[in-house]
């Protein structure tokens, strides 16, 4: 899948100036009903399906290993999840990991 | 320990919309994989959005999963009767103008039983909003076919396939003169938030087309049993077009047989205040 | 509706003869409705020509929807927009709009409903009278609740009661039916209407505490305050059952308070809404029961039963529901017999019947005239 969206997409001639944000997942486990959508549509595969289950009987998504700075904050995640239970905070990447 | 925090996600117990939606009522009821949540993510985006103070937007819903809208956005809110948010909504938008007036329901409720409400209200040009969830299926009922159905798709009352033909909604708003007339599915939803925050700047009716999946209705009758396989169907076969020729825009849910998408109608016509001021100016109240 | 009655371009107090159907109009101006929805249908049409006219010249809203079931609708959707708002229509229109009869009740949105009775059922004959709607008026949708019946039986108290069922509607955030028919919203009569400042004229109750405390369905009184769609109060108003906050419940304890409301409001002043006018009433053996265009013509049979020496009453009820039982009740413990009069093959006579003890007999008419006096004399002088 990440071929099909990815296939389409133009090299910017300023690649070099470009800032890739870095994304800070969280994630609300009362409310996931495990549709996967989150981890199915992330262009990163920054999340797979947790082993914890939540009161309903579904398990969350956590970031897959290794793939915690892979997130570009594009909060596909969040737009999509229908219930309301990720969300990308937004961060200077740079920034970031030095502190 | 800062590195062990990267590798781990956040746990937490509200998300930054919280304020917008009704949040001690989460998990809402609607099934896993239903695009409904994302619907009203897309919603209340476009109203923190929209220039519109909060307390001026006002949701009416219908009845059906859809129906249910309405009680999770945190904004003066109505539930009415199946097939009636229109002439609600038009009721209210007459005696309120300065109200942002929305109607979130389905394709049941809002085409087919409240058919008629939907196209009279077109023809006036009411400036509300509608967003009609379109999931091919009476869903709460229980997967009946309705007139969104797409022709030999099964459900409950279709065994054998439905033998009916198909609504064909952004042509039929369009043929009845809406200044705005789109369709999304919830896999676009950026652009479908675009398009709700343009329905609201839209002086008159503006409608959209949302396409859903509903795996455990309509999916569970043909061979669609996951959120994501609605999901994979849209990415293989949506095409995003806003100048289609609303002719061929019928969806059939084959493989190989495109949705098109788009804002397909943005156009300006005088809206029902619009025309009643005159009425008002030939009564004298107005000068 | 800050503006006083005497700034308003509205029926001045004075002497008229008037239609009943646009005596009805001019009443629901002065009561300050503000908004009217309805569909064409004979022969309530006056009301909503009237309308057309007359509201545009007061800034106020007229539409003519695209039935009878938008019609009852968007008069909800005005009324949750903070207005008074009405239709009027007759028994096909009327049937449809009883699904949202139910709605007004459930969301507690005044409204009133004037319905001009015809000939039924079904088409029936458009033009003529009737009075088959009465069971419909209280029953028809479907679920426990409860609500208000006027039936006017003239002119002036189709202008008269038409502004009571603005008020009570908003007393008690319930639909308040005026249940006409088509003689009396036809005829021409006298209408008085008196000094505005001697009009009694009720707005709902609105809540205007902090968003944090408002319970918009609270059972701390029977009618809670109202707010209106745009006040800030982020209301959420269901047709589901719903607990006091108004989100849907399937508690049995919400369920039984929601429902123990909605009823009770009107039974617990079921006094103070009945309207009745008795007729001879002092030493009568006979009485008949009647309302509407019906008591026109047992008022005069009655009369002439009284020149014939027979002891003949009158109870002539306004109110329909809440039956007016107390009223009923002790007719019925004086009268040796009591008639109750009706265009329809029985209806009025039910709850009549689960009130009195003494023989309960109905004079019929066949539905599409009203009966000359004649018939009901016939009836009286049966029964003794």
């Amino acid at each position: 899948m990440n071929s099909i969206s990815l296939k389409f997409v133009r090299e910017p001639i300023n690649k070099h100036l470009q800032k890739i944000p870095l994304g800070i997942i969280h994630v609300i486990p009362e409310r996931c009903k495990e549709c996967n959508y989150c981890i199915e549509l992330c262009p990163r595969d920054v999340l797979k399906v947790g082993e914890e289950r939540n009161f309903k009987g579904y398990r969350w998504p956590v970031i897959a290993d290794g793939k915690a700075l892979d997130c570009i904050a594009c909060k596909m995640c969040e737009w999509i999840c229908p219930e309301f239970a990720i969300f990308v905070k937004e961060v200077d990447r740079t920034e970031w990991i030095k502190s | 320990m800062v590195e062990v925090q990267v590798l781990r996600e956040v746990v937490s117990s509200e998300s930054p919309r919280d304020d917008l939606i009704r949040r001690e009522r989460f998990p809402h009821i609607w099934c896993p994989g239903c695009g409904l949540g994302t619907v009203l993510k897309c919603y209340v985006e476009a109203i923190a959005s929209s220039d519109i103070p909060r307390d001026k937007h006002v949701i009416v819903s219908g009845i059906g999963c859809s129906g249910r809208m309405a009680g999770y956005v945190n904004i003066d809110s109505y539930h009415v009767t199946h097939g009636r948010p229109i002439a609600f909504a038009e009721g209210m938008k007459i005696v309120r103008p300065d109200l942002e007036v929305t109607v979130i329901s389905g394709d049941g409720d809002l085409v087919t039983i409240g058919g008629n409400h939907f196209i009279h209200a077109i023809r006036r040009n009411v400036d509300i909003n509608v967003f009609l969830v379109n999931n091919f299926i009476y869903g709460m009922t229980g997967n009946q076919y309705g007139s969104t159905t797409p022709l030999g798709a099964r459900s409950s009352t279709s065994p054998y396939g439905c033998p009916e033909y198909p609504f064909n909604l952004p042509l039929l708003a369009a043929a009845l003169g809406a200044p705005f007339v789109a369709r999304w599915t919830t896999l676009h939803v950026r652009q479908l938030a675009e398009a709700m925050k343009k329905a609201m700047k839209v002086k008159g009716f503006a409608f959209i087309e949302i396409i859903s999946p509903c795996p455990v209705g309509f999916g569970s009758y043909n061979e669609m049993r996951e959120g994501m396989d609605f999901i994979k169907f849209f990415l293989e076969n949506c095409i995003v077009d806003h100048n289609a020729d609303l002719n061929k825009v019928a969806i059939s849910m084959r493989p190989g047989d495109p949705i098109i998408l788009g804002n397909f109608v943005e156009r300006e016509a005088p809206t029902y205040h619009d025309l009643e001021r005159e009425v008002f100016r030939k009564a004298g109240w107005l000068k | 509706m800050d503006q006083k009655l005497e700034e308003l371009k509205l029926l001045k107090p004075g002497t008229y003869f008037m239609m009943g159907n646009i005596a009805c109009a001019e009443a629901a101006l002065i009561a300050g409705c503000e908004f009217y929805a309805g569909y064409p249908i004979t022969p309530s049409n006056e009301i909503a020509e009237h309308m057309s006219r007359r509201m545009p010249e007061l800034g106020r809203h007229f539409i003519q929807m695209e039935d009878e079931i938008a019609s009852a609708v968007a008069i909800l959707g005005a009324s949750a927009a903070g207005v008074k708002a009405m239709t009027a229509t007759s028994g096909p229109g009327f049937s449809l709009m009883m699904e949202s009869i139910g709605l007004a009740a459930m969301l507690e949105l005044p409204c009133v409903i004037v319905d001009v009775q015809r000939a039924g059922p079904s088409t029936g004959i458009p033009t003529f009278v009737g009075q088959g709607d009465v069971m419909q008026a209280r029953w028809g949708s479907h679920g426990d609740y409860e609500l208000v019946a006027y039936a006017p039986s003239s002119v002036q108290e189709f202008f008269d009661l038409t502004i009571e069922a603005f008020n009570t509607s908003e007393l008690l955030r319930i639909p308040v039916i005026v249940l006409a028919d088509e003689v009396v919203g036809h005829m021409y009569g006298k209408l008085v209407v008196p000094e505005y400042s001697k009009i009694n004229i009720v707005n709902r109750k609105k809540y205007t505490g902090p968003r944090e405390k408002y319970l918009p369905y609270s059972c701390e009184t029977l009618v809670p305050p109202f707010v209106a769609a745009g006040d800030g109060y982020r209301i959420h108003m269901t047709g589901l059952t719903h607990d006091e906050r108004g989100y849907p419940s399937l508690e049995i304890d919400d369920s039984r308070k929601l429902i123990e409301r909605l009823v009770m409001k009107v039974r617990k002043n079921a006094k103070n809404l009945w309207k009745y006018e008795s007729y001879f009433m002092d030493d009568a053996d006979v009485v008949v029961i009647t309302f509407g265009v019906t008591a026109r013509s047992s008022l005069e049979a009655v009369k002439r039963a009284r020149a014939e020496g027979i002891k003949a009453g009158m109870l002539k009820l306004l109110t329909i529901w809440p039956f007016p039982e107390d009223p009923v009740r002790i007719a019925g413990e004086y009268a040796k017999r009591i008639l109750v009069a009706e265009i329809n093959m029985g209806q009025l006579i039910h709850p009549v019947k689960e009130v009195v003890r003494c023989p309960v007999v109905g004079i019929n008419y066949p539905v599409g005239y009203a009966p000359p006096p004649e018939y009901i004399l016939d009836g009286i002088r049966a029964s003794v």
